[in-house]
């Protein structure tokens, strides 16, 4: 009886190192909802490419991934911020060091529907909005309506770069925070789709998500500045006031199969599929 | 041989029962280890009464009266749609309902319970949310009441069933004796059957409340998870378990952020405590 259980213990054992032993040519990769679409079209190109290799690609928001790569349990995090020193420290005591690389840009879109007349805003009427200070479409020139404001949850590096850059204009002491009556939605998928249907609403995004059924608000820094559209051409030559660097973490400096994946995605056909799914290239 | 099998088997057994006390005793006090650090940083006051949740910013607000209101604002609305059709459901069932109705109506209560609750979620929000919105003209559909109306088909089925074993326990002469005094069907359901069974069914109640408190996906889906203290059942809220499930990912493990949402798991822990504690009490008052 006690000679078979250690039996079949020592077969467990063996299918799960046999098991550990294949995930050796498999990257994890983690973290930003932004950039899941593009780490997805990445892995699949790669995977084409490199029969053999297995890249596994998961969303969660941009804290969730960096603090995977905290906790040794994936091999690129994918960030839409920068990480937090809080984050640094703690990684430093696990024994592993951050390593960022910028693998390519994203203009952040403020959407609204399309049937909503207001089509241009300045940074301080969107900090304005989302503060909650102004509660209707009618101060900003639309209908007399109630401004429903939407918003990515905390998890999200979204959330976070709109909360520092639009909200609190670079300030670091400043104290504003998002209105209490802000929408807070899991994805940036839910608030294309609450833009789509609901004539008062607005949120923001990363251009990859703009679709025919919002639209687009053009931005400017100020009442002077000129009102800049969301494309791809005005990020590149940085007109567009909302814009980011989108950036992945290695635990050091990038090895074997990860290098491989990485300079897979910085190279000329990488930076085409950033094109293709709607980001900006990093300029070389 | 045969006494040390006996043993043994005994012996596991025992581990077996002793194990479910044992976990639940391990998980509240790993709770309380992680929640109550949070208390250096705020006080149980102002943590149970602040109004306002900003918790990743610096220094970070962890008010969760908003959250609790909003908790407590959902589990009524929800209580009080599936109360009354949950009862109904149970009467019609037990005592009116001819066999083959009965049979059909009790597959489809189960089946009802066995949808997974991020589907019912995402029902609601292509369907329910939309329609919600535009019944009452509001600026989004994403609301308090959208929550109540999908979480009362989750507690339905729980309160359906409890509720109809506890009409059937009714012991059969009182039924009888009532018919035979020439009581009409439905004097004898509302005037003995009901008051007969009461704690029965006063612990299904509860415990389909309880199930609805800790209901997670459905309501971080169509709730709209606006951290405001809400004035209306129209308006959007955050829940506890919304708060918990969309903000853990995020947290940096030993921040007071962490140990925040530790501390919004004790204080969710208690509410379903007591919740349980009462439909037990009311469940042993029967016997």
């Amino acid at each position: 009886m006690f000679k078979k259980a250690v039996f079949i213990l020592a077969i467990f054992m063996f299918a799960a190192s046999a098991l550990a032993g294949q995930s050796k040519n498999s990257i994890q990769i983690k973290g930003s909802d932004t950039m899941v679409n593009l780490g997805q079209a990445w892995a699949e190109k790669y995977m084409e490419k490199n029969p053999g290799d297995f890249v596994a690609v998961t969303g969660g928001g941009s804290g969730t991934g960096l603090s995977s790569l905290i906790s040794g349990t994936c091999d690129i995090a994918m960030s839409s911020r920068n990480i937090k020193e809080k984050e640094i420290s703690l990684a430093n005591k696990k024994g592993i060091n951050p390593n960022e690389i910028k693998v390519a840009l994203d203009g952040l879109a403020v959407v609204v529907n399309p049937s909503n007349p207001v089509d241009k805003l300045t940074l301080d009427q969107l900090s304005g909005i989302f503060t909650g200070r102004i509660t209707n479409w009618k101060e900003l020139g639309g209908k007399d309506e109630r401004i429903v404001v939407l918003s990515r949850e905390v998890n999200s590096g979204t959330h976070v770069y709109f909360k520092e850059h639009v909200l609190r204009k670079n300030d670091p002491n400043s104290k504003e925070e998002f209105s209490p009556g802000a929408l807070m939605l899991s994805s940036s998928q839910a608030i294309a789709d609450e833009v789509a249907g609901n004539s008062s609403a607005i949120g923001y995004y990363g251009m990859g998500y703009i679709s025919a059924k919002q639209k687009p608000v053009a931005i400017a820094k100020d009442e002077k500045s000129e009102y800049v559209e969301p494309i791809i051409e005005n990020v590149l030559n940085n007109k567009y006031p909302i814009s980011r660097p989108l950036l992945i973490y290695t635990n050091g400096a990038p090895q074997d199969l990860v290098k491989k994946f990485i300079d897979f995605a910085l190279s000329k056909e990488g930076q085409d599929i950033v094109l293709a799914t709607d980001f900006v290239p990093v300029s070389k | 041989m045969r006494k040390f099998k006996e043993f043994i088997i005994e012996k596991l057994i025992l581990i077996s029962g002793i194990a479910s006390i044992f976990f639940v005793v391990l998980i509240f006090l790993f709770l309380l280890k992680e929640g109550l650090s949070v208390f250096n940083t705020v006080s149980p006051f102002n943590f149970l009464f602040g109004k306002s949740w900003y918790p990743i910013s610096e220094p970070p607000q962890l008010g969760i009266l908003p959250l609790i209101l909003g908790s407590l604002l959902v589990t009524l609305g929800a209580a009080i749609i599936s109360i009354p059709i949950g009862v109904g459901c149970a009467v019609y069932i037990a005592e009116v309902a001819p066999g083959k109705i009965k049979e059909t109506l009790k597959a489809g209560i189960e089946l009802l319970a066995a949808i997974p609750s991020v589907v019912l979620g995402f029902i609601g929000m292509v369907t329910l949310v939309p329609l919600v919105k535009n019944i009452f003209h509001l600026p989004t559909g994403l609301t308090a009441l959208s929550g109540s109306i999908m979480l009362a088909f989750m507690a339905m089925p729980t309160i359906v069933s409890i509720a109809e074993d506890a009409l059937y326990s009714v012991p059969k002469t009182y039924k009888e004796g009532a018919l035979a005094l020439g009581a009409t069907h439905w004097q004898t359901i509302w005037r003995i059957m009901l008051p007969a069974a009461s704690s029965g069914i006063l612990a299904a109640i509860m415990l389909g409340i309880g199930r609805v408190i800790g209901e997670t996906m459905a309501v971080m889906m169509i709730t709209g998870n606006a951290a405001v203290i809400p004035n209306s059942i129209l308006a959007p809220v955050r829940t506890l378990t919304a708060t918990i499930a969309a903000e853990m990912g995020e947290a940096v493990v030993g921040s007071e952020h962490y140990f925040a949402l530790f501390a919004v798991g004790i204080v969710l822990f208690v509410i379903s405590f007591i919740v349980n504690v009462t439909a037990d009490l009311f469940l042993h008052k029967k016997q």
